[in-house]
């Protein structure tokens, strides 16, 4: 059986096709998309909110978003256990709801970064990691506005709670101010809720799925969530 | 109807990189008595109430869901009657 994942697309996604093309026509799964205007989420399994600026950044990455219809089907949904999966933009708007705790700042640098980047996977026991195989991924990442930030409380909370997949790193995974592309706390590069079914993450696992395009360690973080499914 | 003016500003304690960059301009300019720029945000409009109360009441629900975002940023508002 083939799962479903359910790409929304706000106005002023660019990453939409992207996750599209990569889950579809090199991972063989089934995907559609689902217009931010609808509530149905059409029975999917899976859903990924895709990168990009979404009603053009304006006022904050992911605030507009946030009050787009399907997003309250998307809450329930999370809310019920179903899978999230915010990528970039999509991680932003997952924070502004408060799916996801935190927020993300300017970079540092006040400069776009467009790289690939070596990303230490801080916890491979949730569905989103257990199957990945690898102490370090490399995923690219595209963001101006990645730079997470959260109250102390809560970042020793999610510490605690073990929800950070994902950090900067080196090559060899290891974890340094050296390696953090953008200033965000604890070099943080994905988390999950407590829950473990909600992720975000800034690096672009759909542009790192074809081979074509040089690296495939994206790919396994969706095979990870598949095969947890059917599990 | 009021007119309502809301200001958006860092939290005190968050960096703010873009401020810290136009001081470097400020400075390029021969303005060396300007510190601690912080940028933020000016929003105006319009409540179409004549009920203070009420228009106050909106101006805030509106900029703790939308307009600000706690966790970084603290807002504050104004309301002018409009005859």
């Amino acid at each position: 059986m083939k799962p479903k994942f359910g790409v929304v697309v706000f106005p002023g996604s660019n990453c939409d096709y992207d996750a599209y093309y990569s889950l579809k026509k090199v991972l063989n799964y089934n995907a559609e998309f689902l217009w931010h205007k609808e509530k149905d989420l059409k029975g999917s399994d899976v859903i990924v909110l895709p990168g990009g600026f979404s009603y053009g950044d304006y006022l904050r990455t992911g605030a507009i978003a946030q009050f787009s219809p399907i997003m309250d089907s998307v809450f329930s949904f999370a809310e019920n256990g179903g899978i999230v999966i915010g990528i970039c933009n999509g991680f932003q708007i997952l924070l502004e709801i408060g799916l996801l705790p935190g927020v993300m700042l300017q970079n540092v640098s006040l400069k776009f970064v467009c790289k690939d980047q070596y990303l230490k996977v801080e916890n491979n026991n949730t569905i989103f990691t257990n199957k990945i195989g690898k102490s370090v991924i490399k995923i690219p990442i595209k963001h101006g506005e990645g730079n997470y930030f959260v109250d102390e409380k809560t970042l020793q909370e999610i510490e605690t709670n073990q929800q950070v997949l994902f950090r900067y790193s080196s090559r060899e995974g290891l974890v340094d101010e050296k390696f953090n592309p953008n200033g965000s706390l604890n070099n943080i590069a994905g988390i999950c809720n407590k829950n473990k079914n909600v992720m975000g993450m800034m690096p672009h696992p759909e542009n790192a799925c074809d081979a074509i395009l040089g690296k495939t360690d994206g790919a396994l973080i969706f095979k990870s969530v598949v095969e947890n499914l059917f599990n | 109807m009021f007119k309502a003016t809301v200001i958006v500003k860092r939290r005190p304690k968050i960096l703010d990189p873009q401020g810290k960059a136009v001081e470097q301009g400020a400075k390029l300019l021969g303005f060396n008595n300007v510190k601690k720029t912080r940028i933020g945000k000016y929003i105006e409009f319009f409540v179409d109430t004549d009920d203070k109360t009420l228009a106050e009441k909106e101006v805030k629900e509106y900029s703790e869901k939308l307009l600000s975002n706690p966790i970084m940023e603290d807002f504050e508002f104004t309301l002018e009657e409009i005859k």
